[in-house]
């Protein structure tokens, strides 16, 4: 693998985003691991000639966050929440059964590079507990019969689809989105679910929704 | 007390993160009210809606705004706190997902109120969802002339980057996150000086929460008086409250400041059937949990204070009797650890010590001195590091021991996984057979 031209422009483009080089600093090394998967060598080189870094620099930077990966993955990340609240909800018996189905502990990936099981921290999903994400798209709800399925899904070679999100593309991708790139696929996943509108649904029931909008407009007809 | 959507009125529609849906219930009409006044105007109209930093700290947000020093030559910059990952915390990643022009809306308002040109919005790098949900808002407010060159005609201009974090929680430190942002290792800076005055690239900077800046456009609309309506006179105003853990409905809940827990827990559906309530916890795990007793104590800065925690995030996890308290603290130190950006000695070795301290505990193989020594250990953190992170970590356990210290000082002997089954303190269906 090595850094594509179409991602050294769209480094280029990246600069043009700060106003200072430098800041430029963690999108770049999110697309140097959207072409190779994690940060390697030439990945580092052509970032710190982009930003005007020694790569002693940018070394200290990638290792300080969690999300440059040291090694590739397998085709999907699958992270198990092993916060407080989501490990005593589901979380840790969760991690136990992947652990035993997949043959593989945190970091590791199974032997036919489908599934790199992780241990992660709060998701800000806590309502949706136990969660998982899978290439970092929600798995809200998660049981231990589901994140099987998720795994033997993958392993598959099946396509899964996140919950609040989209259908789970590879790492690689997933990396070029969180480097702020447009992948299309904001309408994709409904954010409409039970833990989502919860509230809602029960001010709508109880006509308090339609109090405070009327709250609102009286407000605002009485002038600032 | 009622429910009051506002944030959230409109997430049940399937287009509420479009413009479209947005500017369907009066979105970007805030916009234009505000840039047809004066910049000092809003800042005393935020002051006077007396909102408060929604990000955990609680700090006045007008008063923040008010002291950027102005006329002073420099460019000055807005920088919103997205990267949410406060153990227990899940509102804004909901709030980005759902109604995220309200933040872009709310972005440019405060910009032009504390005259910043540049605006960057740092998400957490975990939530793709939430990122392509904001980018696409911030695209679609380009297109529609709400951002960029002369916005809407008043000769302001506003850029936003949207800009993702790498899986740290410091970042959601103030300082810590500009450092991020110029693209250094996420650790706090000292203060003074502030970000108000030396923040971003050190120029004036204001670093807001994703809700405090997304609720500026409804108090634009509304007014102060219609904020300061809810609440109390030091809380005022709605919150998302999201609850989580042994309820039967987890989720977010809009009401006003003051609510109680005893209200949340209700329209929660209470506590978990066949199960009571054993400690909840206010907001986020970096303040002292709380226990059946502090049900009434309303939702407010000053009130929960009083009852010896803090408001932070105020996204309540709920905990029922099945649960261990040494086992849900040990975890916590577990991620304090793992996230201590390692620059001041007290929280980086004192969060290794923690832990291993509270893991004996939680084993049943600890002593009345490793009690001891953690609540020591606790001591010697907590005002000794520059950021909060330290104070967080030393947190938990004092405020476990004040209500649990005879479960805590059974760890001498017994491990966690012998006193509370932790099968039955699963919510998986099948596995509690």
């Amino acid at each position: 693998m090595a850094i594509s031209e179409t991602t050294r422009a769209q480094m280029r483009e990246v600069l043009d985003r700060y106003p200072r080089k430098r800041s430029a600093l963690m999108p770049l090394l999110h697309l140097a691991q959207a072409d190779e998967g994690h940060i390697t060598a030439e990945g580092r080189a052509v970032v710190a000639e982009l930003v005007e870094l020694t790569e002693a620099e940018v070394t200290a930077v990638s290792t300080f966050y969690t999300m440059y990966l040291k090694r590739k993955s397998g085709q999907v990340r699958v992270g198990v929440c092993i916060n407080s609240l989501c490990a005593v909800l589901g979380g840790d018996a969760i991690w136990d059964a992947l652990v035993e189905h997949c043959g593989v502990g945190h970091g590791q990936t199974t032997d036919d590079g489908a599934v790199t099981l992780e241990r992660i921290e709060c998701q800000a999903a806590c309502s949706h507990a136990p969660v998982m994400t899978a290439n970092w798209e929600f798995l809200d709800d998660m049981t231990v019969e589901t994140a099987k399925q998720v795994v033997d899904d993958v392993r598959a070679g099946r396509q899964i689809t996140s919950t609040r999100g989209p259908a789970v593309r590879t790492f690689e991708e997933a990396e070029r989105t969180i480097a702020c790139f447009d992948d299309g696929l904001t309408a994709e996943g409904d954010h409409r679910d039970d833990r989502m509108l919860a509230g809602l649904r029960l001010a709508q029931g109880n006509g308090d929704a339609e109090a405070t909008a009327r709250a609102q407009a009286d407000a605002a007809a009485k002038g600032r | 007390m009622p429910l009051t959507p506002v944030l959230s009125a409109h997430w049940d529609e399937a287009d509420s993160y479009t413009i479209d849906g947005y500017r369907r219930h009066g979105g970007y009409t805030a916009l234009g009210t505000a840039l047809g006044r004066q910049p000092d105007d809003l800042i005393q109209l935020v002051k006077d809606s007396g909102l408060r930093g929604r990000g955990g700290a609680g700090f006045p947000t007008g008063m923040k705004w008010g002291f950027v020093p102005q006329g002073d030559g420099k460019p000055h910059y807005l920088v919103v706190n997205a990267d949410e990952s406060e153990p227990g915390a899940c509102k804004d990643v909901p709030l980005m997902l759902a109604n995220p022009h309200s933040l872009v809306e709310g972005v440019v308002i405060s910009s032009y109120a504390i005259r910043a040109t540049h605006a960057f919005i740092y998400v957490r790098g975990e939530v793709p969802h939430a990122i392509r949900r904001v980018m696409a808002a911030v695209n679609e407010a380009y297109s529609a002339g709400f951002l960029g060159k002369n916005i809407q005609g008043s000769g302001f201009d506003l850029d936003v980057t949207v800009h993702s974090g790498a899986g740290a929680y410091i970042c959601g430190e103030e300082t810590a996150l500009l450092d991020s942002l110029e693209g250094y290792r996420g650790q706090p800076r000292l203060k003074p000086p502030f970000p108000a005055v030396a923040g971003l690239y050190a120029s004036p900077t204001v670093v807001n929460n994703v809700e405090t800046v997304a609720t500026v456009p409804y108090i634009v609309n509304n007014g102060a008086e219609w904020y300061t309506s809810y609440g109390s006179e030091k809380s005022p105003g709605v919150k998302l409250f999201a609850v989580s853990g042994h309820v039967e409905r987890p989720g977010i809940y809009e009401a006003p400041m003051g609510t109680t827990m005893r209200e949340l827990l209700e329209w929660s559906g209470g506590i978990r059937k066949g199960h009571t309530l054993k400690f909840w916890v206010p907001g986020g795990s970096s303040v002292p949990l709380l226990t059946e007793e502090h049900l009434d104590v309303p939702y407010t800065y000053e009130d929960i204070a009083a009852a010896g925690s803090m408001l932070g995030t105020g996204t309540p996890m709920v905990f029922d009797e099945t649960t261990s308290v040494t086992r849900v603290v040990t975890r916590w130190l577990e991620f304090y650890k793992h996230e201590s950006c390692g620059k001041c000695t007290p929280c980086r070795e004192g969060t290794y010590w923690l832990v291993d301290l509270l893991r004996r505990l939680e084993n049943g193989v600890g002593s009345e001195e490793d009690i001891a020594r953690i609540n020591d250990v606790s001591a010697q953190i907590a005002g000794r590091s520059f950021c909060a992170l330290g104070d967080a970590a030393a947190t938990p356990f004092p405020g476990a021991m004040k209500y649990f210290a005879d479960e805590i000082a059974l760890g001498a002997q017994n491990a966690a996984s012998d006193l509370y089954d932790p099968v039955a303190t699963t919510v998986l269906a099948g596995v509690n057979a």
